[in-house]
């Protein structure tokens, strides 16, 4: 029964704060509601109790990512762009187009469970108290021991992604 | 509707300490904050030799309360063009962050707030380090150069300072091999050593992270009264600034109690371990008993009847807190047949003394700090943790790593790995100190010759 | 944990939020934003059926996902920087210079 509570308290914050994110004026604003959205999500994941991919949510997502986006937004700030319409030319098509998109998806998820032999997966999830003691000793494991060259070419990533960012926002002398 | 209220009830049943303690702990912590800038302003007063402030109450005591009221009635201006929206939730967001982080902690033993979270220290990491955007959304709702400069600067000396410190605290968790605070403390309990010895550059690095990380002096330029006005927080006024004010000591207290759990061995008795050093389990009740009797001694010196009759109920408080101190090692002596009953108590009352001792003695370090250095110019401040504390930190890491598997090798345990932690911190200084050598001396030869383009040269 | 609907409704509905944002603003930055947005719901969907099925592959690879969203976040905002240095707009209709 807690465990519905805290889903729909924290699945309704975060579909209702994309909502708002994308239909936002100011840059600004949107960046806060992507907040509270992540925010939402990290939450959503402590209810599935993953907690490490929890709090690296929250520490890379929330405390890196959307600072660096706050930052890029004071720096291009523009008043002119807050008078200016706000959805592109083509929104009416664009919108058609992922309304059938949405369509289509809830209709596969309407149909099936009513199709003979088919339907969500009927495995029961492991019980919260079985789950191999530490979430953060079981993600490291796996981490370290079979998708360690996976975790390398990440870290060589990352490198190259500091270099170029650093290269495109550098001021030409 | 039945279940819901069934469920409600269940809920309350398993889970009332938490929820207890978290409303102990947002009404109580703006108090403990206003007494802490109070020992701040009389350390203040010490170390420039006057009293500071003696009025208000016997011995000032009553400050805090006088200015909390006279927050709390100051009129509310919002600047003109500010956004409103942002302006409100900037501090909401900076508190929360901070009173968060505190729920994530554990005083004692028995003393933890909320569960016990597997991933404890990166927790209350994390969630403090969500207070940045109190910091920027503040200074850009304010809607003035000042506070948007003053905001950019302090969020970018937080983020620097955060790598740096997370790698210190890698450093020390390369010790205790888990991220769970309980674990942690009971590792450096079984280990028998606090790793604060065991990783002393580490700490050393955690320890000046942490004074950039809730922007206190030396590195508190961002807020600095002669710099930028008040930078983030000069269009704040009355209780917004408040929140400010107490999201900062809030954020003080949280990185004092994470250093002191994984560097200074959380709530143990200095040598845990060893009996026949038990005789330090009284050190707390005679230290009380001796506070009291100072405040014995200086009561006839006291100018007025009110202030003879507050030291008074000082030293009887003082003598009141060394009985409850002295209760649970006493009474073994005493009954013997008590002495399982009453290690419970000893512990958590004992857990808690020491780790409020540990706390507030990182705490006094900084406030040490605040009036004996002069300020850190930007420039010098970024440069020291990029260029210093982070090579510093990694090399640390690896250094510290080897010594664990050198020390492995050789069955190296407790007291005994400080042969192989040693060499290996003077090593990662030395390493950090030829790679600042080396960036100063091409930041010179850079400067000296004309300027040269990324791409055309 | 809920039956695996729940979540992937959840997951359906903030991927096609942020298709709309990618699709339809004008804003560069809030395209980026949404693109986030899109990678969270993809995160949610692993790591509930990581929780479904008792792998921990599924976090591992959300990881991966959170990691590599970051690399990309920060040279996606230097390339923005870049440009916005130069031509003074974010605004993805005036990003034009490549018309004939």
């Amino acid at each position: 029964m807690l465990d519905k509570v805290i889903f729909y308290f924290f699945a309704a914050i975060a579909v209702s704060s994309a909502a708002l994110m994308v239909t936002r004026r100011n840059a600004v604003h949107s960046a806060i509601f992507l907040i509270t959205t992540l925010l939402a999500t990290a939450g959503i994941f402590l209810q599935l109790r993953a907690e490490f991919i929890f709090i690296v949510q929250i520490i890379l997502y929330v405390g890196g990512i959307m600072v660096l986006f706050i930052f890029v937004i004071m720096l291009v700030n523009l008043d002119v762009a807050l008078h200016q319409i706000k959805f592109a030319r083509q929104k009416w098509v664009a919108l058609g187009v992922v309304l059938a998109l949405a369509a289509q998806v809830g209709v596969m998820f309407w149909t099936t469970g009513k199709m003979p032999g088919q339907g969500f997966p009927v495995l029961v999830a492991a019980p919260a108290n079985r789950l191999p003691a530490g979430n953060a000793e079981a993600v490291a494991q796996s981490l370290f021991g079979t998708y360690l060259l996976p975790f390398e070419i990440a870290s060589v990533l990352l490198l190259v992604a500091m270099i170029g960012a650093v290269v495109m926002a550098k001021k030409r002398a | 509707m039945q279940a819901a209220t069934q469920a409600t009830i269940d809920f309350l049943k398993l889970y009332w300490a938490p929820l207890l303690c978290g409303v102990v702990i947002v009404a109580v912590l703006p108090l403990i904050a206003g007494y802490i800038v109070l020992v701040e302003r009389k350390l203040m007063a010490d170390m420039q030799a006057r009293l500071g402030p003696m009025r208000v109450g016997p011995h000032g005591l009553l400050q805090p309360i006088a200015d909390a009221v006279k927050l709390l009635i100051k009129e509310d201006i919002i600047p003109d063009d500010a956004d409103k929206v942002v302006f409100w939730l900037a501090p909401v967001f900076s508190v929360g962050a901070a009173l968060l982080a505190i729920g994530g902690l554990a005083f004692g033993p028995a003393f933890q707030i909320g569960v016990n979270l597997n991933v404890g220290i990166l927790f209350v990491v994390g969630i403090s380090a969500l207070g940045i955007f109190g910091i920027v959304l503040g200074g850009w709702a304010s809607n003035s150069h000042y506070s948007l400069m003053g905001a950019l600067r302090s969020s970018a000396q937080l983020v620097s300072y955060e790598t740096a410190g997370g790698m210190a605290l890698v450093a020390g968790l390369l010790f205790a091999g888990t991220l769970n605070i309980k674990s942690i403390v009971e590792a450096q309990a079984t280990q028998g050593v606090w790793f604060g010895f065991l990783a002393p550059v580490a700490f050393f690095t955690y320890l000046v992270a942490s004074i950039a990380e809730t922007n206190r002096a030396p590195f508190d330029l961002p807020e600095a009264e002669s710099e930028l006005v008040a930078g983030y927080m000069t269009e704040f006024s009355g209780f917004r600034w408040s929140l400010y004010f107490l999201a900062e000591y809030t954020n003080m207290i949280v990185v004092a109690s994470v250093a002191t759990t994984l560097f200074l061995g959380g709530w143990l008795r200095p040598f845990a371990g060893i009996r026949w050093l038990n005789f330090l389990d009284f050190v707390p009740p005679l230290l009380m008993i001796g506070i009291g009797a100072y405040c014995v001694l200086r009561m006839p010196r006291q100018p007025s009847r009110v202030q003879q009759i507050f030291m008074l109920a000082v030293a009887g408080l003082c003598f009141v807190a060394a009985l409850v101190l002295a209760g649970p090692v006493l009474l073994p002596f005493v009954k013997p047949s008590m002495a399982a009953a009453v290690k419970p108590f000893y512990a958590g009352i004992h857990g808690g003394f020491w780790f409020i001792f540990k706390v507030s003695a990182y705490l006094y370090f900084f406030m040490w700090l605040r009036f004996t250095i002069p300020r850190y110019r930007f420039d010098q401040l970024m440069r020291l943790g990029w260029h210093f504390l982070i090579p510093l930190s990694i090399i640390n890491v690896l250094v510290v790593g080897l010594a664990l598997i050198f020390g492995s090798y050789f069955n190296l345990q407790g007291w005994a790995l400080l042969l192989a932690t040693t060499p290996a911190a003077i090593l990662a200084l030395v390493a950090a100190l030829v790679i600042l050598g080396m960036e100063q001396k091409s930041q010179a030869r850079q400067e000296t010759s004309s300027v040269t383009d990324f791409y055309v040269g | 944990m809920l039956p695996i609907g729940h979540y992937l409704f959840l997951s359906m509905a903030l991927f096609i939020l942020g298709v709309i944002g990618v699709i339809t603003r004008r804003n560069v930055i809030v395209v980026l934003m949404s693109i986030e947005l899109i990678l969270n719901a993809v995160n949610i969907n692993l790591v509930a059926f990581s929780r479904l099925y008792g792998d921990v592959a599924g976090q591992v690879f959300a990881l991966f996902i959170i990691a590599d969203a970051a690399a990309e976040a920060a040279v996606g905002l230097g390339i923005i920087i870049a440009f916005f240095r130069n031509r003074e707009t974010v605004l993805a209709d005036e990003m034009d210079l490549l018309k004939w």
